[in-house]
């Protein structure tokens, strides 16, 4: 599944539609500490997280995530969000907590 | 005349907006230079958490990043408070960072852990009330 085919699924909302749709979205990973997520998120992953500030997107960035999903009704704020704009980075957003968006993708991509 | 690189950096004071600035540009730079993505994203890992403490604990400071045919060298330079016991600030989960930064995602105490994982040396100089050094080496 790509990160436009996730985008598309209807699973969640769109909350910034990135530059690399066609990238491969290859693995799930859940995580809110931001030292935590720098050190072990995959590359390809997309990663479900309650944090939606500046240095969110700068993990994202700088472990090649495929994308942002954030769960629990969390979402960007106004610095972040134009970041994400400038940087091209997708990210999508859900009510649901984290497992269930995580499952929900994992399920996908089985 | 050097085969290296060197790209300086100031890392602003208690601004997490802009934290993460060196390290992006430093990753851009290495995948310019066609280094393998492994050793971009230690790199990144090892910049990122370095600029990372520079804000919450140093009042920013400055990164020298020297890049050579064999090795990675950074250099992060702070006159900040200083580290009363590096070898207790090296543990994974210790922290000293405020409810601010914790409420922002950081103060884990794993960002000197992280960048000893990620580099093949980490050298820490550190005076109380003086600042602190912490030189980083990714070898190639």
């Amino acid at each position: 599944m790509t990160v436009g085919e996730l985008m598309d699924s209807g699973l969640f909302q769109v909350v910034n539609r990135g530059d690399d749709l066609d990238r491969p979205v290859e693995r799930v990973f859940c995580c809110d500490l931001l030292s935590v997520a720098m050190c072990n998120a995959p590359a390809g992953c997309a990663w479900v997280t309650v944090m939606g500030n500046i240095n969110t997107l700068a993990v994202v960035a700088l472990t090649d995530a495929a994308c942002v999903v954030l769960a629990g009704g969390a979402h960007l704020d106004d610095t972040a969000a134009q970041r994400a704009v400038q940087q091209g980075i997708t990210v999508l957003a859900t009510d649901q907590p984290i497992f269930e968006a995580a499952l929900a993708i994992h399920q996908r991509l089985a | 005349m050097s085969d290296c690189l060197t790209l300086r950096f100031t890392v602003p004071a208690d601004d997490f907006t802009r934290a993460g600035e060196a390290s992006s540009s430093t990753k851009a730079t290495l995948k310019q230079l066609g280094l393998p993505a492994d050793i971009i994203r230690r790199v990144a890992i090892v910049m990122y958490e370095g600029e990372i403490n520079m804000v919450i604990h140093a009042n920013g400071g400055e990164i020298t990043v020297e890049i050579c045919p064999d090795q990675i060298v950074m250099v992060l330079k702070d006159t900040g408070p200083g580290i009363p016991d590096i070898q207790q600030a090296m543990q994974a989960g210790w922290s000293t960072a405020s409810g601010a930064a914790r409420d922002l995602g950081f103060g884990a105490g794993m960002g000197l852990p992280n960048m000893k994982k990620c580099a093949d040396s980490l050298d820490i100089e550190s005076t109380v009330g003086v600042g602190t050094t912490v030189t980083a080496v990714v070898r190639l």
